[in-house]
């Protein structure tokens, strides 16, 4: 070795894009630089917490930074609300009260804003959650891509819900509310030209209703997850790390939307990592999964549900396997970082 | 889009399998070709569920893959002047190069851009009069013709700030390369379907012949695969050696003319230097003189490269077959998408990061 001829080496000493996209390298960032700042706690990591010294409250914030802002089926503003509504609806909560904080790029036409904001206060009316604050901060051309939205939410918990992606217990149905995929190739689509924008549509909607129709079912009800970015990969992954269980599923009965399996083909990418706003996981007890199948499918977001597969009786604990088309069994490993599309 | 109920269809797929058990008498060793082929066989798994003893030997048939380690560092080296816009497929953003990669210096400030065509990297050019656009042109057959249109489209929008880097390979030279090895087990090709659909299976024929080898033009999706290697056992097993065409919804027997005669106006054949497997003659393509305006090695004189492949990296043995990623030292450990040591871990069409996506560990293993 010389110092003209360097051993490879990798260079990790800044954030890299892949380090948001929910998968891997998200997890790494969380576990080795974020959490042990604030003293986060070593549970599992859930789309919303339980709010201390207040049994049955429940809060949670997100980021919203898409691009484009507007997009066929949806937009930043009220993606915004349908993302945090559904966070708290994953712990079992239904919503009270949000908080909206905008960033605001120089620059931004106010009719665009105006735009935003409407389609965010409807969708606020929509689900029936008030807006209670916010904040508004303006910065320099460049400084931000157009707009960014934060959102706070907190909820109610029904009282019989108590999902935790720590609580999936073998013979559990897996259960998925509908076609995976669509939000995620829509916005790719849309931000690069990429011709299926006429055939695609985000699926972003809220999903606190179809909670409540799994209220019936209470405890039998063990895991809640909306599976965002990282798709039904990350989700059922982390599940089955944060409860010690090995998860297995059917490929041909996960609902993949022709539009979304010729897009995820001309790239490279798996339908299964692509990012969802409008569908959920549920691991139900196996004696309640028929039951709870029927009131998902009794409101319209739940319309599609199918039962995609089961918690192994036993198997590697933290292994999601994924039975294949032609019979083989596989396993669908955690998404590393950003979805590059393949070259040919 | 009917094509993918059609050719994913699990009834379909079984009768195919139970056919091919009966059909195979013998361990037969077939090698599919191309990258994305690989990437279907092993998310799909059928390459565990073929008859005992019958092997798919994974080739060089990922344009990542084979794109010298040289040519990444010119690129990192180019992406990294400023005032250019360096251009690339998003598969080559994590490759390693010697040093680093294109997303490592994206975040450090460097302005790399993925594009979906070529034709979008001309565009970029002629929105950005003031930068230098450079667009990564790697690529078997599949992608030339779509390389050569933009070179011809910004010769006519007379660009003066538009180049590129051209690394394209050739599917038969390395075919050929492969079987003159004596220590070659290929008893049998699957052609990649998307490299016919350009260039037909004539070249082919030769081969096949010469090296007494069935060769099957197949497409990517499983009951193509499943199909292609029926057909290329029933050659085996009656002992015929002939090219044939399982993917007859997309490929003719002299492919597309017009896209050859493309290619033919903006590249002449070259010798090329594959990564993991060496020089090959007339392997690859290079621009034309009448284009050489356009070649960024030129334009860019980066000197003072010295690409060092990692020594514990056996890339090189994965892409002739000669070994499976599972029988890597470093497979899985000090080798994984995230720390890739060599450029099959990194791209989907890579049959290390294939085999990684699958969860495929060397207990696991169909060697």
């Amino acid at each position: 070795m010389t110092i003209e001829c360097p051993t490879p080496k990798h260079e990790e000493e800044v954030v890299l894009l892949g380090h948001g996209a929910g998968g891997r390298l998200t997890a790494e960032l969380l576990d080795q630089l974020i959490l042990p700042a604030v003293h986060g706690g070593t549970g599992p990591l859930e789309d919303a917490a339980l709010l201390p010294g207040h049994p049955g409250l429940v809060m949670s914030t997100d980021n919203f930074v898409v691009s484009p802002l507007f997009f066929p089926g949806g937009d930043i503003g009220s993606l915004a609300v349908h993302g945090t509504v559904n966070d708290l609806a994953m712990r079992g909560a239904w919503p009270l009260a949000l908080s909206v904080s905008l960033i605001v790029e120089e620059g931004l036409p106010l009719s665009e804003l105006r735009s935003v904001m409407t389609s965010l206060g409807k969708a606020a009316q929509d689900v029936g959650v008030p807006v209670v604050t916010g904040d508004t901060k303006v910065v320099g051309r460049g400084a931000a891509d157009r707009l960014f939205i934060n959102t706070t939410g907190v909820g109610q918990r029904h009282e019989l819900l108590c999902p935790s992606a720590a609580l999936a217990h073998p013979g559990d149905a897996v259960l998925l509310s509908g076609p995976i995929g669509l939000h995620g190739t829509t916005v790719l689509s849309t931000r690069e030209g990429l011709g299926f924008e006429s055939d695609i549509a985000s699926d972003t909607r809220p999903l606190h209703r179809l909670v409540r129709a799994l209220v019936p079912f209470g405890a039998d009800v063990h895991v809640l997850r909306d599976p965002t970015r990282g798709g039904l990969a990350a989700a059922l992954n982390e599940i089955a790390r944060d409860s010690s269980v090995a998860v297995e599923i059917e490929e041909s009965a996960v609902r993949v939307p022709e539009a979304v399996a010729s897009a995820c083909d001309l790239l490279g990418l798996d339908p299964l990592v692509v990012a969802n706003e409008g569908c959920l996981v549920a691991f139900v007890d196996a004696a309640s999964a028929e039951g709870a199948l029927t009131a998902m499918r009794s409101v319209a977001e739940g319309a599609a549900a199918v039962r995609i597969g089961e918690v192994l009786p036993d198997g590697p604990q933290g292994r999601v396997t994924l039975r294949t088309l032609v019979g083989a069994r596989r396993i669908v490993d955690m998404p590393l970082g950003e979805q590059l599309p393949r070259i040919c | 889009m009917k094509y993918l109920d059609e050719y994913r269809d699990p009834v379909l797929a079984r009768r195919l399998l139970d056919e091919l058990r009966q059909t195979a008498t013998r361990p037969w060793r077939i090698m599919e070709v191309c990258g994305g082929q690989t990437h279907t066989l092993v998310r799909q798994g059928i390459d565990e569920l073929l008859p005992a003893g019958m092997r798919m030997i994974h080739g060089p048939g990922c344009p990542v893959c084979v794109t010298p380690l040289e040519t990444l560092d010119r690129t990192m080296a180019i992406a990294a002047r400023p005032g250019v816009i360096l251009t690339s497929f998003g598969d080559m953003l994590r490759v390693p190069g010697t040093d680093t990669d294109l997303l490592s210096l994206r975040a450090r400030g460097a302005d790399v851009r993925v594009v979906y065509a070529p034709m979008d990297a001309v565009r970029l050019a002629a929105e950005h009069p003031d930068r230098e656009v450079v667009f990564l042109a790697v690529g078997f057959e599949t992608t030339a013709p779509a390389n050569a249109m933009a070179v011809l489209h910004a010769a006519r929008l007379g660009l003066t700030n538009f180049s590129m880097l051209v690394s394209h390979v050739l599917v038969p030279p390395a075919m050929t390369a492969l079987l003159d090895d004596p220590d070659c087990e290929v008893q049998a090709f699957l052609a990649a379907g998307h490299v016919c659909a350009v260039m037909g299976w004539r070249e082919y024929e030769p081969i096949a012949a010469r090296h007494r080898v069935p060769i099957v033009v197949t497409g990517f999706e499983p009951l193509d695969l499943l199909e292609g290697i029926l057909m290329a056992v029933r050659q085996l097993e009656s002992g015929r050696f002939e090219v044939e065409n399982q993917y007859v919804r997309a490929v003719r027997r002299v492919g597309n003319p017009a896209a050859q005669d493309t290619v033919r106006a903006v590249f002449r054949v070259t010798d090329r230097a594959w990564r993991g497997i060496g020089p090959l003659p007339d392997s690859g393509l290079e621009l034309a003189e009448e284009y050489r305006r356009f070649d960024a090695a030129r334009r860019f004189d980066v000197g003072g490269l010295c690409p060092v492949e990692d020594a514990e990296c056996i890339a090189g043995a994965i892409l002739t077959g000669a070994k499976l990623p599972t029988d890597c030292a470093a497979y899985g450990t000090r080798c994984t998408p995230r720390h890739p040591l060599g450029a099959p871990m990194v791209s989907s069409e890579g049959t290390c990061a294939a085999f990684h996506a699958a969860g495929r560990t060397p207990t696991r293993s169909t060697a």
